[in-house]
């Protein structure tokens, strides 16, 4: 039949690789995703593998097992400082960031500028700002994607049986959504933040419970407009159940267009997460974030590399996940469709 | 017919409330369905014709009860479809299918065709997950259709075959009655007569009954046992199809059958051309429906509603209109 790709995705994808700012949008996304996964690969005060005394050791491995519950230290390394060892040990390799991102380091190289050994400085407590943003970027892409989840599943679930199935089941969930847009979330969320201890699980839970109002919204008009075709009464005729139309005919047709909206809703999980680690509030202090480098440079204005590199991180990440919702949208509308 | 009929319809009725105003109150009614009855024997096409909006649709949409009705009783094999339950309605489904006029909205395009075919077969657990493959072969093969087409989606076939692919769905779960709502009138001729030709034989060899719902009378005339007329909601004449197109006793009848194009050039009839418009559902006429087009209407067909009455000496033979209460 045509050359064109069989599946509706395949279309989309390819639509989607049309378009330059798109594309480039997801290079990076795809590119902090990796970063965000192998941090402790990247930065970790532990090396991969060390040759010490004629015996061999692979540290960083065996903190995962000793995490896990599996292994344990050997003796000779329990509490050891691999930096100190580093200069007895016959080999290593070590991490490109020699450094844990927690590791305050109080001997001397406090506010260190941007150098060979501290590539982007470190902060009051001799923090290297490196280790930190790229273990940031694990908080902040978890939080992005847990806030996303659950608002997807939320505003799915309740988006979907207002459209669905329409009448006062849709009137009364209409009026709930119109009251959570009511609700200022910033300010929940100072709020609920004092009064729990600071936790991102805490963070996570606000964020997702009050942003899914947008993705209700999208997945009940989509409702609307699938469940009036004659494929969905096709199913109903033949006695399939409600939460099976719902979710096997109505959902797959219906959730392109809050694809969209999770992109652009991890951007903006990501921008509140900097915004309250940078008002200090939420994040335990001990946790290293793009916000909470960036709180840093408050105090301390001389330090411009504590404010330009999680400035430039959080940046980057928002813009490319905006830049893929929107080449997403584009891709999403046959109407746009020029090729 | 000797037996009783597969599905009596009585009195149904199905009641659009029309909103508007402050609050969304109920301003207005739309009767698409009013107070229409007709049964359906075994083994019978009935024809419900008329034109777009006289609710044609919508009543075989509510006797299915896939809209609930306003009013009225359908009884399918004297099971009362209406009342039933949710787990008895699910176990009448199996029995009653409804074919679409569009063959492209009325397939799920991110199904394949056997996930389309197969589902009913799972939901009503009438096949195990290693026999589903073979019955789906099997019912593609029913109308016309290659079994390695399962992998397929909808969107890879042509109008004709999705059609088929939906039929194929339909017998599925091996139903008695099938509703065909204007099921060839989205192809084209030379497709609509292998269609037609497929649910005659399908009818034939499978013992089905259809109700089959069209604007289109030649389709009718060449399928339909019997027809029924519909016009603003009400059904104003049945016949056996012979009868009707021989000698069409409603003024509405008349005029419908005189404005269908007979595929004759050598045949020179003057088309009854109707004065003014359909009127609108939401205020229809005083009376019978038809009055203010009817060249023989009277102050009487303002005044009453003519009955669907019973001619004499036919009982298959109804009409609602006053013109014919004289020859008692």
């Amino acid at each position: 039949m045509s050359a064109r790709p069989q599946t509706y995705f395949g279309r989309v994808w390819a639509e989607l690789r049309t378009q330059q700012r798109a594309v480039w949008g997801l290079r990076i996304v795809v590119t902090l995703a990796v970063v965000a996964l192998f941090a402790d690969f990247i930065a970790s005060d532990k090396p991969l593998y060390m040759q010490l005394e004629g015996l061999t050791y692979f540290p960083l491995f065996r903190e995962y097992g000793v995490q896990l519950g599996w292994m344990r230290w050997q003796p000779e390394l329990l509490n050891a400082d691999f930096a100190a060892l580093n200069r007895v040990a016959d080999r290593a390799l070590w991490p490109p960031i020699p450094y844990a991102s927690t590791a305050v380091d109080l001997t001397g190289e406090v506010f260190a500028i941007p150098s060979a050994q501290h590539w982007l400085g470190t902060d009051a407590l001799g923090r290297d700002v490196a280790a930190g943003m790229v273990h940031g970027t694990r908080v902040s892409l978890t939080i992005g994607l847990v806030v996303v989840a659950i608002q997807a599943s939320i505003g799915i679930l309740l988006g979907g049986v207002a459209g669905y199935y329409g009448g006062w089941v849709d009137v009364a969930l209409s009026r709930i959504f119109e009251l959570m847009l009511g609700i200022p979330t910033f300010f929940l969320i100072i709020t609920v933040a004092a009064i729990f201890p600071p936790s991102i699980y805490v963070i996570m839970a606000i964020l997702g419970l009050t942003g899914w109002v947008g993705i209700a919204r999208f997945i009940r008009g989509e409702f609307l407009k699938v469940r009036s075709q004659d494929f969905v009464t096709a199913a109903r005729s033949l006695g399939v159940s409600d939460a099976r139309v719902m979710f096997r005919h109505i959902l797959p047709n219906a959730v392109a267009p809050v694809l969209v909206s999770m992109a652009f809703g991890v951007a903006s999980a990501i921008l509140l997460e900097s915004g309250l680690s940078f008002l200090g509030i939420g994040v335990p202090q001990h946790l290293v974030t793009w916000g909470s480098i960036l709180a840093e440079s408050r105090a301390s204005t001389f330090a411009w590399w504590l404010a330009v590199f999680p400035g430039a991180a959080i940046f980057v990440t928002v813009t490319a996940y905006n830049l893929l919702g929107d080449g997403l949208r584009d891709a999403l509308d046959p109407k746009l469709d020029v090729h | 017919m000797t037996a009783a009929p597969l599905i009596e319809v009585r009195g149904l009725k199905k009641y659009f409330p029309v909103r508007g105003g402050v609050f969304s109150r109920v301003g207005a009614w739309v009767k698409a369905v009013d107070d229409v009855s007709f049964d359906v024997g075994r083994r019978e096409v009935f024809a419900l014709v008329g034109e777009s909006g006289c609710g044609k649709t919508t009543a075989g949409r509510t006797l299915l009860r896939l809209m609930e009705p306003t009013a009225g009783q359908v009884r399918f094999d004297g099971a009362s479809v209406f009342d039933l339950g949710k787990r008895e309605l699910r176990l009448l489904r199996r029995r009653m299918q409804l074919i679409f006029q569009d063959p492209y909205s009325s397939l799920n395009p991110r199904m394949t065709v056997g996930g389309i075919i197969g589902e009913p077969l799972r939901v009503h657990g009438l096949a195990t997950s290693k026999e589903l493959d073979a019955r789906v072969g099997a019912l593609l093969e029913q109308v016309g259709l290659a079994p390695e087409y399962r992998t397929r989606y909808p969107h890879e076939f042509s109008g004709g075959q999705r059609q088929r692919i939906g039929i194929a769905r339909a017998l599925a779960l091996g139903p008695d009655f099938i509703v065909c709502d204007e099921a060839v009138s989205a192809l084209d001729v030379s497709i609509q007569a292998q269609i037609l030709n497929l649910l005659q034989d399908l009818q034939e060899s499978l013992d089905l009954s259809y109700l089959f719902i069209s604007h289109d009378l030649n389709v009718v005339q060449h399928l339909a046992d019997r027809v029924g007329v519909m016009y603003l909601g009400r059904l104003v004449e049945t016949a056996r199809t012979e009868d009707l197109f021989r000698e069409p006793l409603h003024p509405y009848t008349q005029a419908l059958l005189s404005a269908n194009p007979v595929p004759d050039p050598g045949l020179d009839l003057e088309p009854q051309v109707l004065p003014g418009e359909v009127p609108s559902p939401l205020a229809p006429p005083t009376g019978c429906h038809f009055h203010p087009r009817c060249r023989n209407a009277t102050e009487r067909c303002a005044r009453e509603t003519p009955p669907l009455r019973e001619q004499p000496g036919d009982t298959l033979r109804q009409v609602a209109c006053h013109l014919y209460d004289e020859e008692h």
